[in-house]
């Protein structure tokens, strides 16, 4: 709660409006007791008097009377009128959808029809037509507002009651004997005030606004007693020539309403946990890059060549080292897996290449990654723009997500190609055509005009594959192509990626936590842990040898078929939270064979030829294969 | 396609004939004798009697009911006593005018709108976001009646751009630009609450497409950022706007009739408040299940715009 306040607090236009409020509601309060002259005595001998005239501060109306004083009971009864609308409206609609909600059914369906039926009508018809029927005055005005604004409150709270009728502690409720009242009123009631106070601070300015519209029609507080909007609607007779008359009263609406908006808005803001986590900031269409100190030059080893790459995540004061220091290349029509369990930073290694990581709150802040020589991290974006899906193109996981669901399949390939070069409608479609059929999609000239929708998991990993291929890449990056598919699809998936390797020269990069898919498809395999790279080397090097106690362990996780008795073993404990990284290994922690030493100091990636390994006391390959 | 617009259409029926229940429930809570009000308080009891008998007041409230609906569909809506003309005639011609009006203020307030809370999210937090978040919270918190009063000071008596009020000159042809020179400013000032609330939404949607991994996916392809946010995003995003686009119709209507009032404007909600006034009873309850019939016709024709652009809506 006090979290809340702090929030709320933080956020100064919310403040600001919560201290003009509370100052509007205190003058309103005390307006009874101030030496105000009487608003309802008219004084015609001193019509429409100006501004800061003598013993008329707000000046006076077209009858004399005082303005300032007609303003102060004015606000008095509209801010009245408005919180006692705003009350009976959320009390009678929060009781609709609380029965609503808890009772379900067959009362559910006729009480939310109703309620659909007044939602049908544009609000001020209801309201007029109940002002019709119980003739003009404030009360009635009022009975209408809320009137029109209980179907909002019971469609609200009829949603947040059937969460909570489902909850287990209401059902032991029941079980426990007690009566429906006494449920509602001890388990679901306390569970849904806070949604009904959220509701009616979002709605409470609407509802003033409403009331002083009626008013204004003249058909809320009738003569001489007037509101605000009344106040307005008298005046507007003589807008032209005594305007500020008019300008008085409807200033003190705007501001009314406005502080309402900004303190609600906050009050929403700091309910609101998605945006304190920043989940609602935009990403960026470039990742962010900051880097410090001296950028390692390239060694031309391969194509494309990742050097001490470090990318972390400012997520308000923390910063999780997702990416911390990755070395990694990958050689034209090679295979290189990235293997590692969900959070290793994988994925993230592979999206800063052509700066995909989402930013905010992605930062790139160390190393380089080189493509023929030019350094990728630093480009341009107009530069990066080029090059993505041109050069360099990427392959995503569960492609229902990552495809755009309004477009058909074809349109997307065609605007893969028209991304990087003009192309016709026809030649476009030619083009789509052929390349589904390269990832043999059968009817492909039917298959192009289809939504991702209307296709099977493995179909749309092949249009994903195809859109990777659109413009003859040198580079894909594969992310977990395979992963949300079934055995067989994923097999099929991976030798149309294995013949295009062949055939066309592509390098791959293979983003995997499966051992069995390395094994079929890469030639080296680096394995990651908490942001780095713990084992790389040739894959039948390492999955015949594991060095690193943290490769054989995850090994171990894969049953074999018709492996026999292989043991099948779960790693103890968690990977580490890349937040609060321990000195020294990551993996001490869990290791079996963790020393003392192992738990000191930064451990170094011993290369010795095609193999390296981050450990201290790593695996002996020739003393395994001896047991 | 044919057969969801039939569907759509046919699922209407229960919700006008709602509408109808409710208006005639209450109109039915008006306290004191109709007959009375027409007649005068010194109507003879037998002429009340007679008049009762006449309006099929002495029925019961059911039947009474169905009287009412068979001669709304029959195309006859009663004749209001203060104008001494058919309802139905009144209301419609009333009713185009509101069209106008309407209209023009609700393609203002989507195409404004959405661009609005497009550009806001593709700044986030950049300055035209935050100037722009600043404007609507102004639109949506000031009344729209005092704001079309202030335009009406401002750009009508001291600037003389536009006229004061009223729909057509008294005098002169009744060309479209005329019209268009009398609807500017009420049109304007009745589209800025609704574009406000549009703006905030498309402004979330927007956001939250943007987060989506077939975003990231065209950015992948290379898809330059006005493209990723033109077309990628603002079309899934166009998915949850289009709805509010509907409800805000409704917020459109309703806001008329302060407008229609503060700019003279013909149109159906001056009448309607001038017949509640005047206790036109009949002409009230026309004109609102008219309107009321005409809001939900004007809905599914949303649905409709909906399912055209979302392909996974079964048609």
């Amino acid at each position: 709660m006090t979290g809340f306040f702090q929030l709320l607090a933080r956020n100064r236009l919310a403040l600001a409006g919560g201290v003009v409020l509370s100052l509007v509601i205190l003058l309103a309060l005390v307006t009874p007791l101030l030496p105000l002259a009487d608003p309802d005595v008219t004084d015609t001998a001193n019509r429409f008097k100006l501004p800061f005239s003598e013993g008329a501060l707000l000046g006076t109306d077209h009858l004399g009377r005082d303005l300032l004083s007609r303003l102060l009971w004015g606000t008095r009864l509209s801010l009245a009128v408005g919180f006692a609308a705003a009350i009976v409206a959320a009390t009678i609609g929060s009781a609709i959808g609380i029965v609503a909600g808890f009772y379900g059914g067959r009362t559910d369906n006729l009480i939310m029809r109703g309620v659909d039926m007044l939602m049908a009508f544009p609000y001020i018809l209801l309201a007029l037509a109940i002002v019709a029927a119980l003739g003009p005055g404030l009360f009635n005005a009022l009975i209408a507002v809320a009137a029109v604004n209980v179907p909002f409150f019971a469609r609200n709270i009829r949603g947040i009651t059937v969460g909570i009728a489902h909850k287990e502690f209401v059902d032991a409720a029941r079980l426990a004997g007690l009566s429906n009242t006494r449920i509602i009123v001890s388990e679901v009631l306390p569970n849904v005030i806070p949604v009904i106070v959220i509701a009616m601070s979002t709605t409470i300015g609407w509802m003033i606004l409403e009331t002083a519209g009626l008013s204004f029609l003249g058909l809320g507080s009738q003569p001489p007693q007037a509101d605000l909007g009344s106040m307005l609607g008298e005046a507007r007779s003589a807008l032209i020539t005594n305007p500020h008359t008019s300008i008085v009263p409807g200033l003190m609406i705007l501001v009314i309403v406005m502080s309402i908006n900004l303190l609600g808005d906050g009050v929403r803001d700091a309910l609101d946990p998605r945006l304190k986590s920043g989940a609602l900031s935009r990403p960026m269409a470039a990742t962010r890059v900051d880097r410090k100190g001296p950028l390692p030059a390239p060694t031309g080893a391969g194509l494309l060549e990742v050097q001490g790459l470090q990318t972390q995540f400012h997520i308000k004061d923390r910063v999780y080292r997702a990416v911390g220091g990755v070395d990694l290349h990958v050689a034209k029509g090679e295979c290189l897996g990235i293997i590692g369990e969900s959070g290793s930073g994988k994925s993230v290694t592979a999206l800063s290449v052509m700066g995909l990581v989402a930013s905010p709150p992605g930062v790139i802040t160390g190393g380089a990654a080189h493509y023929e020589g030019e350094d990728l991290i630093g480009a341009p974006y107009r530069r990066l723009r080029g090059m993505r899906g041109r050069n360099v193109a990427y392959i995503f996981q569960d492609p229902l997500a990552t495809l755009h669901p309004l477009y058909r399949v074809g349109d997307q390939l065609i605007e893969a190609i028209r991304a990087h070069r003009p192309i016709g409608r026809e030649e476009g479609r030619r083009k789509a055509v052929e390349l589904l059929t390269a990832v043999r999609i059968p009817n492909p000239e039917k298959r192009i005009a289809n939504y991702p929708h209307e296709m099977s998991g493995g179909m749309r990993q092949r249009v994903g594959i195809a859109m990777a291929l659109a413009n003859d890449p040198d580079i894909i990056i594969a992310d977990e192509p395979t992963t949300a598919l079934d055995v067989t699809v994923q097999a099929q998936v991976l030798t149309i990626l294995d013949d295009l390797r062949r055939s066309r020269g592509l390098a791959i990069i293979f983003i995997t936590h499966d051992f069995g898919v390395v094994a079929q498809l890469c030639d080296r395999v680096a394995v990651m842990y908490a942001g780095r790279i713990v084992e790389e080397g040739r894959t039948a090097d390492i999955l015949g040898a594991p060095r690193h106690p943290y490769t054989a362990r995850l090994m171990a996780c894969v049953p074999e078929v018709g492996g026999g008795k292989r043991r099948l073993e779960a790693i103890a404990g968690l990977p580490p939270v890349v937040d609060r990284l321990p000195e020294g290994c990551a993996f001490a922690e869990r290791c079996l064979k963790a020393q003392e030493a192992c738990r000191r100091d930064e451990i170094p990636l011993v290369r010795d030829g095609a193999s390296a390994v981050r450990c201290l006391y790593p695996n002996d390959p020739s003393r395994e294969a001896a047991e | 396609m044919t057969g969801y617009i039939l569907k759509r259409l046919l699922s209407a029926i229960p919700v006008l004939l709602g509408i109808t229940v409710i208006v005639f429930l209450i109109m039915a809570l008006i306290p004191g004798d109709p007959a009375t009000a027409i007649l005068g308080s010194y109507a003879t009891p037998e002429n009340v009697a007679r008049l009762n008998r006449d309006l099929g007041l002495d029925k019961p409230l059911v039947s009474q009911y169905f009287i009412w609906l068979s001669n709304m569909l029959h195309g006859d809506f009663g004749t209001s006593f203060a104008l001494n003309r058919p309802v139905i005639d009144e209301v419609l011609e009333r009713f185009n005018a509101t069209l106008v009006l309407a209209g023009t203020a609700f393609v203002l307030c989507a195409i404004f709108g959405v661009m609005a809370g497009v550009i806001s999210a593709a700044n986030q937090y950049g300055w035209a976001d935050k100037t722009i978040t600043f404007a609507v919270l102004l639109g949506i918190s000031i009344p729209s009646f005092f704001l079309g009063m202030m335009m009406i000071l401002f750009f009508a008596v001291n600037l003389r751009w536009f006229p004061v009020s009223g729909m057509w000159p008294i005098y002169g042809d009744r060309t479209i630009w005329v019209l268009l020179h009398h609807l500017a400013m009420p049109a304007i000032a009745l589209a800025v609450v609704a574009t406000g609330v549009v703006a905030r939404l498309s402004r979330s949607a927007m956001l939250e497409v943007l987060r989506q991994d077939f975003i990231r996916t065209a950015r992948a392809k290379g898809v330059d950022e006005r493209g990723v946010i033109w077309r990628h995003a603002l079309k899934a995003a166009m998915v949850s706007i289009i709805p509010v686009l509907g409800i805000q119709a409704g917020f459109v209507l309703s806001g008329a009739v302060y407008i229609e009032i503060v700019f003279q404007w013909p149109g159906v909600g001056r009448m309607l408040v001038d017949a509640i006034l005047k206790r036109d009873i009949l002409l009230v309850q026309g004109g609102v299940v008219f309107v009321a019939a005409c809001y939900v016709i004007f809905n599914i024709a949303v649905d409709v715009a909906q399912s055209l652009l979302d392909p996974r809506i079964k048609t």
